[in-house]
């Protein structure tokens, strides 16, 4: 089976500095993916890059399909005429020149993604009067519509309570039961612990990645960071911390296989 | 007073004011609507600085006003691309000194017009307009270049939309935001273009901003956001041409201008839409 | 060029130099370049009307230009300042438009408030001009400290007690009648650019502060001089050298770095 996203060898450098030193996982249809780190660690250029936004100086990127987009959040003018409903539709046709046909098709289709989406219930209100989680919904649909096989979500969780955010999670997991890789970026990995079958951790511009358990280990974290961390297990929960000896700790530094 | 001046349809100044009005209005109306979502009320208003070098060169040249404001609000467009329109949303000083640049290059141009060609009027009908003095044959070349804009509007609608809600996301969704970008600018210098015949450059921001702004106070979806400018715009512009025609008996022999009355009417509709929204 | 006629046209053209340059560094560094733009805009119906009712030009300046300031910080509070203050703005220079279609001289009139008629300046502009020329840059190197502070640091500064509101109305006051006195010889579309064109530069040539000041009001007088000289000796109008000669200075200083 060929992978949903493979990226190899990436290097992306911004503004004259290396953000990203040679980047490389790939993920299998269907995967749930956490892509975590710390705000600046490079998470957003990542996913640009993958894109196609920001171009590599060196390494590539596989795509096997199409890739749905979902911003942190729209940078709306509150005027903005738009209901929840006519921006799903655009997500089927707004790359379009032309005069557009109203169409049953389309609308039962648009209709049918907010159902899947638990839009519905404000798929009449304008889009800027939506919560965070129920802009966050449509955003997921907007994507979704035309079925690509690789969903990227760009800090999905930053704006949302402890609630809304656990149920975009489960909406997340339905999405990728059906087959679409989700790669999802957040700087806190625990709320996604449950859900996500496979991680990719940044730090300093480079990455590991595999399962949680394979990568969230004080070994594999230390070498990432260059320093001692000290990864902490409470109640099923991770804690990843700077380690007390840490300026010492370079001797338990393992390179990462 | 009399309601309607005896007179007030079949003067042909009054028909061309009316025809110009129009064009202008509903192109300015409708593709307002998207120069305010985008947050480019300065762009749209340095476009129309710049094309008041080119309405004074049209004296100078002897070539149609049209042609003069256009050229050079389509050159004014493509700076402000390359400059990339976001970072000229601001206060940009450089961009403000460049206009000044503009600005001081038509004050030339304008004083040539005066001692060269003897156009006395040409500072007024640049800067502020003259509608009722334009020349016979530009009604039409208005009305076609608002359909023509009306058209293109149109047809860039939906990735137009999309891209103003999220740039970022039409690129995902493989809008080609650059091209999108360079026809909206050019739609913008032809709408510019038509309201500075109308009102004059300097004016020609309250037609393009003032009927949009309010009606996406008032309406419900895009669409009914460009319809309602376009009615709006159309509104204030007729209703000028029709108290200036009314002026002429409240001073004696003098008609007011009528980019006086079409501004000031746009500030009151602009006004009553923030009012209702608020009510 | 120095004939007596014209000794009022220098002396104006100088006061007129200091309280534009002078101002404009604090434009410039309090980042006021949208005030700078609409104060000239909104003083302009005010000589229109003095026109018409036949008082001194200054005095309807400096009161629709003080409106203007009561106006703006009236607009910040809307919805969509932006907007709001275009349309109030354009809505002014159409009733500018009206007052001067009703004295008679139109075109005339027209031309010389919207780009400067350097030549026109009179006596009866002598006593305003010295009151602001001087009064203006003693007023505003008073106030260095608070305006730079409060314009780096606004938090800071009102914690030390510093009213930010009560500052800006101040600086707005100032940029005010500044803008009345320099607009019947810059012009309204112009006074924007002798104010911050060469404040401009003279950040871009220096970073400290007081020579950065003193920069920007010497290139100010040499633009004005230079706008007058030229204006007088080609016949040409003093706004077009008043406008390239700004840019150009900025841009020199801009390639300069």
């Amino acid at each position: 089976m060929t992978a949903a996203l493979n990226v190899e060898g990436l290097r992306v450098t911004l503004g004259g500095r290396e953000v990203l030193h040679d980047v490389g996982f790939s993920l299998e249809p269907g995967a749930f993916c956490g892509l975590i780190g710390a705000n600046g660690s490079g998470k957003t250029t990542l996913l640009r890059t993958i894109l196609g936004f920001t171009s590599p100086s060196a390494g590539r990127v596989a795509l096997g399909g199409a890739a749905g987009y979902v911003p942190q959040k729209l940078q709306l003018d509150p005027d903005m005429p738009v209901r929840a409903r006519d921006f799903v539709e655009l997500g089927l046709n707004g790359h379009r020149f032309g005069f557009p046909l109203p169409s049953r098709a389309r609308r039962a289709k648009v209709e049918e993604m907010l159902a899947a989406v638990d839009a519905a219930g404000f798929a009449g209100q304008r889009i800027g009067e939506l919560s965070g989680g129920q802009q966050q919904r449509v955003l997921i649909a907007h994507a979704l519509i035309r079925q690509p096989k690789l969903l990227l979500l760009d800090e999905p969780l930053a704006n949302l309570d402890l609630r809304a955010a656990a149920e975009i999670i489960a909406l997340l997991r339905r999405v990728a039961k059906q087959g679409v890789t989700v790669l999802i970026s957040a700087h806190d990995m625990n709320p996604l612990l449950s859900a996500m079958d496979r991680i990719v951790y940044l730090a300093n511009g480079r990455a590991a990645s595999g399962t949680t358990q394979d990568v969230v280990r004080t070994e594999v974290l230390s070498a990432l960071y260059g320093y001692h961390i000290d990864v902490i297990r409470v109640h099923e929960r991770i804690l990843v911390v700077a380690g007390e000896h840490g300026a010492h700790g370079h001797e338990h530094v393992a390179t990462i296989p | 007073m009399t309601l309607l001046q005896p007179g007030f349809f079949s003067s042909l100044p009054v028909q061309n004011a009316l025809l110009i009005g129009a064009g202008a209005a509903l192109l300015s109306g409708a593709a307002g609507v998207f120069t305010v979502l985008r947050g480019q009320s300065f762009a749209g208003h340095a476009l129309a600085d710049v094309s008041a070098a080119g309405g004074a060169m049209a004296y100078l040249l002897g070539i149609s006003p049209l042609l003069g404001f256009f050229s050079l609000s389509v050159l004014g467009a493509l700076a402000l691309e390359a400059l990339g329109t976001r970072r000229a949303a601001g206060r940009d000083l450089a961009a403000g000194i460049v206009l000044g640049a503009g600005m001081g290059i038509t004050a030339l141009l304008l004083y040539l017009d005066v001692t060269v060609k003897g156009s006395a009027g040409a500072a007024v009908t640049v800067m502020f307009g003259s509608l009722f003095a334009t020349p016979p044959g530009l009604g039409r070349a208005v009305a076609l270049g608002a359909l023509a804009g009306l058209l293109g509007l149109g047809f860039i609608y939906r990735p137009l939309l999309l891209a103003s809600l999220d740039g970022e996301l039409a690129k995902a969704d493989g809008v080609n935001t650059r091209l999108l970008g360079a026809v909206y600018l050019l739609l913008l210098a032809l709408a510019v273009t038509l309201s500075a015949m109308a009102v004059g450059a300097i004016l020609s921001t309250a037609l393009l901003i003032g009927p949009a702004a309010a009606a996406l106070r008032l309406a419900r979806s895009p669409v009914a956001a460009m319809g309602l400018a376009a009615l709006l715009g159309l509104g204030c512009a007729w209703g000028g041409v029709w108290l200036a025609y009314q002026s002429y008996g409240w001073t004696p022999g003098h008609v007011w201008p009528v980019s006086f009355f079409i501004t000031a009417l746009v500030l009151v509709v602009y006004a009553a839409a923030s009012l209702a929204r608020r009510a | 060029m120095f004939a007596p006629y014209m000794l009022d046209a220098w002396i104006v053209a100088t006061l007129v130099a200091l309280a534009a340059g002078c101002a404009g560094y604090f434009v410039v560094l309090r980042g006021a370049g949208f005030a700078a733009h609409a104060l000239p805009m909104a003083a302009f119906p005010g000589a229109a009307l003095a026109g018409l009712l036949g008082i001194a030009r200054f005095y309807g300046l400096a009161v629709f230009a003080l409106g203007g300031v009561a106006g703006l910080a009236w607009l910040k509070r809307a919805q969509r300042p932006d907007a709001a203050t275009a349309l109030v703005l354009v809505a002014l220079l159409g009733l500018g438009a009206l007052f001067l279609s009703l004295s008679g001289q139109y075109s005339n009139a027209v031309y010389a408030l919207l780009f400067g008629q350097i030549l026109g300046v009179g006596p009866a502009d002598l006593p305003p001009a010295f009151a602001i020329g001087l009064g203006v840059p003693l007023a505003l190197l008073a106030c260095f400290r608070p305006l730079t502070y409060s314009a780096i640091a606004p938090d800071l500064a009102a914690a030390r007690g510093l009213s930010g509101a009560g500052l800006d109305l101040l600086f707005l006051g100032l940029l005010a009648v500044t803008s009345a006195v320099a607009l019947p010889i810059a012009g309204a579309l112009l006074v924007f650019t002798l104010m911050v064109g060469p404040a401009a530069a003279a950040r871009h040539l220096t970073r400290a502060p007081l020579p950065a000041l003193g920069l920007s009001m010497a290139l100010a007088l040499v633009i004005a001089w230079a706008a007058l000289a030229l204006a007088y000796l080609t016949g040409l109008p003093s706004g077009f050298f008043v406008g390239t000669l700004s840019a150009a200075a900025y841009l020199a200083a801009r390639l300069k770095r």
